[in-house]
């Protein structure tokens, strides 16, 4: 150990230790002052206000931790459509940044180029305050295919009435399990003996086959509910039955997917052109077929380089879901660093509860893309 | 004479094809072209889906019929080669076309033939289309804020002014091109801040600041006539003990109060907004974050595991979290970790939140830099008998930084595109400014002309900012 070595360490922890001390001192004192004391208990207070879209039962008789909940379920809502959507457009568009027809490759370049140079917030302002609010009223709302209805109110779609969904959940998680065995047995058949087993098909198959085995034989029974238009006042409809999208949740979904997706295509292509030459004209010297050359050999390395930046992208999204609050969304940020906070005046509990919540996400996923990376990267003898 | 089919069109009897084949392509195009610029309905005597799908049959069979390779003609050619090579293709670029007729004429109507863009009130706009008179009339507010109308010209002024001095570098002689880069990273940045301070905010002309300033000129000055081998000892006491003396004793009082007379009218930051305040803290945050991100990019690749961990814990906590929640925290949260007496503008705070946050993205960008330099640079470095900053400075920095322009031009275009989030404080910047004029009742209903407005205002800037950095990522391209 010298000298040179221990007095920066030394001095940067003093630093930190200052700065650290000198704020929760100033904090004492101020909570002090306003006669705060610092904790948590706060949580199983009643929370005494209401959210307008909840996926959980929720109302002012329940506590800011139920509060709490119902924001986090919503930002996870909106994160994962945004999420399925955003992957569909960037895989289409960056598939298509690389055809040779120029056409094609110029609309999705000049997308790209579009959406990923305007703000994200100003992107769900539009969307919000502009195009939304140029759907009709639900009274005059024309239907799409006579079940769905867009409108200034939101949108709505038919729902599924259940019985029996457990069977019907248990037979999709049997379909799932039997797949990965599947899956597990044609490695080892293609490691073994290099015939090749029909995954895909097969799989497909599994997940229609055993839940409609559950339709049949386990009685399971499913009708769908139709949203019907109903009078609320003289001038105020809206419709009833059915499911019911909010406006705030369509316009962030999409906002969301729209701009993120311009950044997964990028990945994408970056991806497919990192591929080399050389891999694919060898792969088809030892006579594998087109299908077999993209399955085997192109795809596998391409997605080495598509996966982490594109993970990351979701995470992005998950992050910039948080823009919710702007649109009145009731996503965690709204919910409870805004309402909840508002309402308790817990300034530090509060924002590092929401801060720490996302932390705890983003570092979830990034200790299983490392794993990923680790286990997918190329092995060097 | 071949015998002709015209499932499989082949060279030889190249214009039997080419002719229908056009003729139809063409036709197909005519339809939609008439139908959508003049709604006539050349095919209204067919039934309603066949008259609607005809146009896509035609081009279709047209573009098959002229789909023949290697014709020997080179326009053709060009066109199998780029938007006919086979049926889907062909499919696809039909689409495409048609899509860009069909919508060409209402953007054209709602952009420029049924809009309004004379008259000053909501009664102006009658027509259908886009109401610029709004813009027109809220153009100064977009720029501007709610800052004062007759105190403009500072503004345009400093910006002017920094822009000229920024761009000194593009002029200079071979002579002064090794002091850019100490111009750029302290002075440029010192002279900027005094703009902002003096003239946009109108503050006082002795502060702090201009002590410290002072007191680094002095030390500087003195600095180059000290031995190097006490050089780091010297800066470390030296210009402090000059601003404690300049501060507390040789200021007398006479010169303080002096020091308190403002040469213009102070702005508060609450009023600064529009588009200059977007500008102004893109600016700031950009000159703070870099410096801040390559120290901890440097940190988290330190021997010194208490250097390298607390690197990480900080890179790793705002990497984690969406900005937004950072900028609630500054808003609602820091205040209580000040003492009670002090006092942070709101602008300094969104301007420290937003730095720190970018910083944790340039330091992950710059670590890929110097992660991807090869290891025989450091120990050539080492073996020269260079120390880590000599080092760094003169052997592994200058390669890391060119390797990470596209990662760093990336990172400030998020930057610029993350200004708007600061509606959050109560900064209004141009979008916030948007939502602020479409609630004033005498201009209702207008939304989507105010957003389409900022949305080609942010394309431009943030388009102009990515092909500039193309730019200098070819100019800086070194072979390897």
């Amino acid at each position: 150990m010298n000298f040179k070595k221990i007095l920066p360490q030394l001095l940067t922890l003093v630093v930190v230790i200052l700065v650290f001390g000198f704020f929760s001192y100033n904090a004492q004192v101020n909570m002090e002052n306003r006669g705060i004391t610092f904790g948590y208990g706060f949580l199983s207070q009643e929370s005494s206000f209401d959210v307008q879209f909840s996926l959980i039962e929720y109302d002012g008789s329940h506590s800011y931790f139920r509060a709490y909940l119902v924001g986090l379920l919503n930002t996870i809502l909106v994160s994962v459509i945004g999420i399925v959507f955003a992957t569909i457009i960037g895989v289409v568009v960056g598939i298509a940044r690389l055809s040779n027809n120029y056409l094609i490759e110029r609309t999705a370049a000049i997308y790209v180029e579009f959406f990923r140079n305007i703000p994200l917030l100003l992107q769900i302002f539009f969307w919000y305050f502009a195009a939304l609010r140029a759907l009709p009223l639900p009274e005059k709302a024309e239907p799409i295919f006579g079940v769905f209805f867009l409108t200034i109110k939101g949108f709505f779609v038919p729902a599924f009435v259940w019985n029996n969904i457990d069977i019907f959940t248990y037979s999709v998680i049997a379909a799932i399990i039997a797949i990965v065995f599947v899956r597990l047995y044609a490695k080892k058949k293609q490691e073994n003996q290099g015939i090749q087993t029909p995954v895909l098909s097969i799989s497909i198959g599994l997940l229609i086959i055993l839940p409609l085995l559950s339709f049949f034989l386990g009685g399971v029974d499913a009708s769908v509910e139709i949203p019907v238009i109903e009078q609320l006042s003289k001038t105020s409809f809206t419709f009833k039955g059915g499911l019911k999208l909010p406006p705030e949740l369509i316009s962030l979904a999409l906002a969301l997917s729209l701009y993120t997706a311009t950044f997964i295509a990028e990945c994408v292509r970056a991806g497919v052109q990192g591929v080399s030459k050389g891999q694919k004209e060898a792969a088809a010297s030892i006579g594998l077929t087109p299908n077999q050359v993209l399955k085997l050999v192109v795809m596998p390395q391409a997605l080495r380089i598509i996966i982490p930046p594109t993970t990351n992208q979701y995470l992005n999204l998950t992050k910039n879901s948080s823009l919710a609050a702007a649109i009145a969304y009731p996503d965690l940020v709204l919910v409870f660093a805004g309402t909840a906070l508002m309402q308790t005046g817990r300034a530090i509990e509060i924002v590092s509860i929401t801060m720490l919540t996302y932390l705890t996400l983003s570092i979830t996923i990034s200790i299983f893309m490392n794993w990923y990376n680790k286990k997918i990267a190329i092995k060097e003898k | 004479m071949n015998k002709l089919n015209f499932l499989s069109p082949d060279k030889n009897n190249l214009y039997t094809y080419l002719y229908p084949g056009i003729g139809l392509f063409s036709l197909s195009i005519l339809i939609v072209f008439l139908n959508s610029f003049f709604s006539l309905d050349l095919t209204s005597f067919l039934p309603g889906t066949i008259s609607y799908f005809l146009p896509l049959i035609l081009g279709f069979i047209g573009l098959h019929l002229i789909r023949i390779e290697y014709s020997g003609i080179k326009f053709l050619d060009i066109i199998n080669k780029n938007i006919n090579t086979n049926k889907f293709n062909a499919l696809l670029s039909l689409l495409i076309i048609f899509a860009v007729i069909k919508s060409l004429p209402p953007l054209l109507s709602w952009f420029i033939i049924d809009a309004n863009f004379a008259g000053d009130s909501k009664d102006a706009c009658s027509g259908s289309g886009a109401c610029w008179a709004y813009i027109k009339t809220w153009f100064n507010r977009f720029m501007y804020g709610m800052y004062p109308n007759a105190e403009q010209w500072r503004i345009n002024l400093s910006f002017i002014a920094l822009a000229f001095l920024g761009g000194v570098g593009f002029f200079a002689t071979e002579k002064f091109k090794k002091y850019l880069t100490l111009y750029y990273v302290v002075v440029y940045p010192i002279i900027a801040f005094l703009f902002i301070f003096f003239f946009i905010s109108g503050g006082p002309i002795f502060f702090d600041f201009s002590y410290g300033i002072i007191a680094a000129v002095i030390s500087i000055i003195i600095g180059f006539f000290i031995p190097s081998k006490f050089k780091m000892y010297y800066f470390l006491i030296i210009p402090i003990t000059i601003y404690i003396l300049l501060k507390y004793v040789f200021f007398y009082e006479e010169l303080i109060e002096l020091g308190k007379i403002q040469a213009f009218e102070w702005v508060e930051t609450g009023a600064w907004g529009g588009l200059s305040l977007t500008f102004i803290v893109s600016f700031f945050c950009l000159i703070f974050c870099f410096p801040v991100g390559l120290f901890l990019s440097l940190g988290r690749r330190s021997d010194l595991p208490i250097i390298k961990y607390i690197s990480i814990g900080f890179i790793e906590f705002w990497r984690g979290v969406p900005l937004i929640t950072v900028l609630f925290m500054s808003s609602v949260m820091f205040p209580m970790f000040l003492p009670e007496d002090m006092f942070i503008d709101k602008l300094v705070r969104v301007i420290i939140a937003i730095s720190l946050f970018e910083a944790a993205y340039v330091a992950e960008v710059i670590r890929g830099g110097l992660q991807a330099l090869p290891r025989g640079q450091y120990d050539a470095a080492k073996s020269l008998g260079m120390g880590y900053w000599k080092m760094h400075i003169f052997v592994i920095l200058p390669q890391a930084l060119k390797l990470v322009i596209p990662g760093i031009a990336n990172t400030f275009l998020a930057l610029v595109k993350d200004t708007p989030l600061i509606f959050v404080v109560g900064l209004l910047e141009i979008v916030g400014m948007l939502n602020l004029a479409k609630t004033n009742p005498e201009w209702l209903g207008f939304a989507m002309e105010g957003y389409v407005f900022a949305s080609i205002v942010f394309f431009i800037i943030c388009y102009a900012m990515s092909k500039y950095s193309y730019n200098l990522e070819q100019k800086y391209k070194t072979e390897r």
